[in-house]
């Protein structure tokens, strides 16, 4: 037993930290860093750079352009990415509908997507959640009826994310309502710029704009862009629920935000002292830096499982508990350690707008900016994805056998 | 990277187990500790034979050279059958300080036989002031010519009752810190003997006594180091034996959610229970990956050893709280009765974080030493 990386994985660190010294555009890192939205043109600037360096699709079989890295390699890499505050790729299309058509596809969807996919000529979207459709997934009504070679969808999705920014949508629709609940799905690739498509911004409690709802009404969709057999899609549905789920603790993202925490509890003062010398911020600090710790080697047992050939099943979702929580966890303290410079809503800036703050500010100033916005944001951590109480429900049915 | 245990590893994780399988369910737990003498028990003596009492120490101490993964797997499985025998207090702590620190004949008179299974030893640090501090102690050692002599009075010395010999820290004139070895049998040393809440052996301490001036196993640094070293070590042990007895309270409070009928239904159909189950679930694993931290720790530098043993000892702490209280009360009345077994678990999960110090004493210590930022 040893908890340490092996000299080649640390090999394998510097590598990445090397290419990420490189490649990763100024501007773009300073906006990740500052916790600033980023806008289509700087997420496929930084997904192109990848993918001229093959590392855009690491989950990938190598024979499609896959890196063929273990689950050690990709933690390795998302780690680097995070610590280096590059931003995340963009999962609709690379970790998304990829693997779905990878698994499920033709021949002829595989070799027409997987390369649009990988030089990001089309930007993917989900619709899966509806407004009567959360954690309740398999309870969605869009309806897909046949007429000849196309299907014509009818109905409304939700949470869809950056799909104002989509030319393509994999989208889960009921084309056989006789079916029980979950038989009758089935998963449409649907293009978002044919006719009857309405996408509408929904803002969150954070300001932003991430997410959208979409109309879809009278949509035609060719037959021939339904991956697998008609109502197989809740197959496609739980297989990517499976899938890739070794990142799913955030870890990378949590020593990042922990690391944020320490330097702004660093600066601020706190009756004189450093707010990090203060007992009693400090030792929430320290309760935390425990729970990351507990975590990470948690992860690591996961993951040391997964490259060895076991399947992740359950243990997703303690991951998924605890890193939502812990996430939340430090952004609610980063939030607590700005005390009143936590007040101020500069949207233009979190927009991604350079001038959007108060002119006097200065960088240091900007990188505490968006910390309340994140504060708000990460909520959603604990939702998406399977809310926190779903991912108890799993546990207690599939690992405690309640 | 590796998680995996080596061949060697795997055949001591079942050996173990079944000894304590075999040995020591709650029928024969409760003989055992109603049958505790001033010398060893048969099952002490399996454990010498099976080669468990020689495992922890170097080679060249005439131990098998096991490291602490070696030592996490035996402390968790005698913590699944909550063992009443003193495997930490009465030989690991008390052998590694000896294999350390005495001189040969030393080492013969005592460590030998200590592996051999003959006898057990004890460490006296515990005093009214000390609180969770060893380098402190009021316990005054004089020089007298070639001799010593030790006046004091030591508290809640584990496994002080089975002992042939106490490690007993004192203060010199000078205030250096010394470890002294006293016989059990020395004019002058009074016991004082009880059970714990845990259904370990203690004692407090009377000493007034002469010793001879071989009796002084090292003083100041050297000491520091090889206490720090010897309490890293016994830290990451109760943390791994906190991790078995985490394992059986989920596992036993899981059975009765199944089996106990409350409105017509079991209660493992609540869930609310099922949540809960679920969030004991979650400490235990979160605890088990700390454990392995500290086990997979107690060999580096002093400073990554001490400051990722304090943050084990502090997170399972919290987490071996969470489990007993919750193993208590989801067993409902039932987990407040003796005769329940889980009971004794939730005891010992309580009290172990009493040992080398509490969740508050190791989270100052991570506090203290927080990473900067980098």
């Amino acid at each position: 037993m040893n908890l340490a990386f092996t000299p080649e994985e640390n090999a394998f660190r510097d590598e990445v930290r090397a290419f990420l010294a490189e490649a990763l555009p100024g501007d773009i890192q300073r906006k990740v860093r500052r916790g600033q939205q980023l806008s289509a043109e700087e997420h496929v600037r930084w997904q192109n750079r990848l993918n001229e360096r093959g590392w855009l699709a690491p989950g990938w079989p190598v024979e499609h352009g896959g890196t063929g890295w273990n689950p050690v390699e990709k933690h390795i890499f998302e780690e680097e990415c995070a610590a280096a505050h590059a931003p995340t790729v963009v999962p609709f299309g690379v970790g998304m509908v990829a693997p779905v058509i990878i698994r499920f596809g033709s021949a002829a969807q595989q070799r027409h997507y997987l390369p649009r996919i990988l030089d990001n000529r089309d930007w993917w979207c989900q619709g899966y959640s509806e407004p009567g459709a959360g954690s309740d997934l398999a309870g969605l009504k869009t309806r897909a009826e046949r007429d000849g070679d196309h299907y014509v969808v009818n109905g409304q999705k939700t949470w869809t994310t950056l799909g104002q920014h989509a030319n393509m949508m994999f989208c889960l629709v009921r084309t056989d309502p006789q079916a029980k609940k979950q038989a009758g799905i089935s998963f449409l690739l649907i293009d978002m710029n044919s006719p009857g498509i309405t996408v509408r911004p929904i803002v969150t409690l954070d300001g932003a704009h991430e997410v959208n709802e979409v109309f879809l009404d009278d949509v035609r969709v060719p037959v021939e862009n339904r991956v697998g057999e008609e109502g197989e899609g809740w197959t496609c549905a739980k297989f990517l629920l499976t899938h890739e789920r070794t990142g799913i603790a955030g870890l990378g993202h949590a020593k990042q935000a922990l690391r944020h925490l320490k330097d702004v509890a660093h600066h601020q003062t706190h009756r004189g002292r450093p707010l990090i010398d203060s007992s009693g911020f400090r030792e929430q600090i320290a309760r935390t830096e425990l729970e990351l710790m507990a975590l990470e080697v948690t992860n690591l047992r996961v993951l040391a499982a997964a490259r060895d050939g076991s399947t992740p099943g359950a243990e997703s979702s303690l991951l998924k508990i605890r890193g939502s929580e812990l996430r939340q966890r430090l952004s609610d303290l980063t939030r607590r350690a700005l005390g009143p410079q936590a007040l101020p809503f500069f949207a233009d800036f979190l927009a991604g707008d350079d001038d959007g703050l108060d002119n006097q500010a200065d960088e240091k100033q900007a990188l505490t900016a968006a910390v309340s916005a994140q504060y708000f944001n990460r909520r959603k951590l604990s939702i998406y994805g399977g809310a926190n109480e779903i991912q108890k429900n799993i546990v207690a049915k599939t690992i405690l056998g309640m | 990277m590796d998680f995996s245990l080596s061949d060697e590893q795997r055949m001591l994780d079942e050996t173990v187990t079944r000894l304590v399988a075999d040995r020591c369910n709650p029928e024969q737990r409760r003989a055992l500790i109603d049958e505790r003498s001033a010398t060893p028990s048969p099952l002490w003596r399996t454990f010498a034979e099976l080669g468990l009492l020689a495992m922890p120490f170097d080679e060249e101490a005439g131990g098998l050279g096991g490291d602490g993964v070696d030592l996490m797997l035996i402390m968790q499985a005698l913590g699944r059958g909550l063992v009443p025998e003193a495997y930490l207090d009465g030989l690991v702590i008390p052998g590694t300080l000896l294999a350390r620190l005495a001189d040969d004949s030393l080492r013969e008179r005592w460590l030998t036989p200590l592996l051999a299974g003959e006898h057990q030893l004890a460490l006296a640090w515990h005093e009214a002031a000390s609180r969770y501090d060893i380098d402190t102690p009021t316990t005054r050692a004089t020089r007298n010519g070639d001799a010593w002599r030790l006046h004091g009075r030591k508290q809640v010395v584990l496994n002080a009752p089975g002992a042939a010999a106490l490690l007993v820290t004192a203060r010199h004139d000078d205030a250096t810190l010394g470890l002294f070895l006293v016989p059990g049998d020395v004019a002058g040393l009074q016991r004082h003997d009880y059970a714990t809440f845990d259904d370990q052996r203690a004692s407090d301490v009377e000493l007034d006594v002469a010793l001879p001036g071989a009796a002084l196993l090292a003083n100041g640094d050297t000491l520091k180091t090889a206490l720090d070293e010897t309490l890293a070590m016994g830290r990451a042990a109760l943390c791994a034996e906190a991790v078995g007895a985490m394992e059986v309270a989920c596992a036993q409070t899981l059975d009765y959610l199944k089996e106990r009928q409350q409105f017509g239904a079991p209660l493992s159909r609540q869930q609310t229970l099922q949540h809960r189950m679920v969030d004991m679930h979650l400490y235990l694993e979160q605890a088990r990956s700390m454990a392995t931290l500290a086990a997979t720790s107690v060999a580096l530098p002093a400073e990554p050893r001490d400051y990722r043993v304090a943050a084990a000892k502090a997170y399972i702490g919290e987490a071996a709280q969470f489990v007993a209280e919750q193993a208590i009360q989801l067993h409902g009345g039932m987990g407040m009765t003796d005769e329940c077994s889980v009971a004794h678990y939730a005891k010992r999960l309580i009290l172990l974080d009493h040992a080398l110090g509490d969740r508050d004493y190791h989270l100052d210590t991570v506090m203290d030493r927080l990473e900067p930022v980098a």
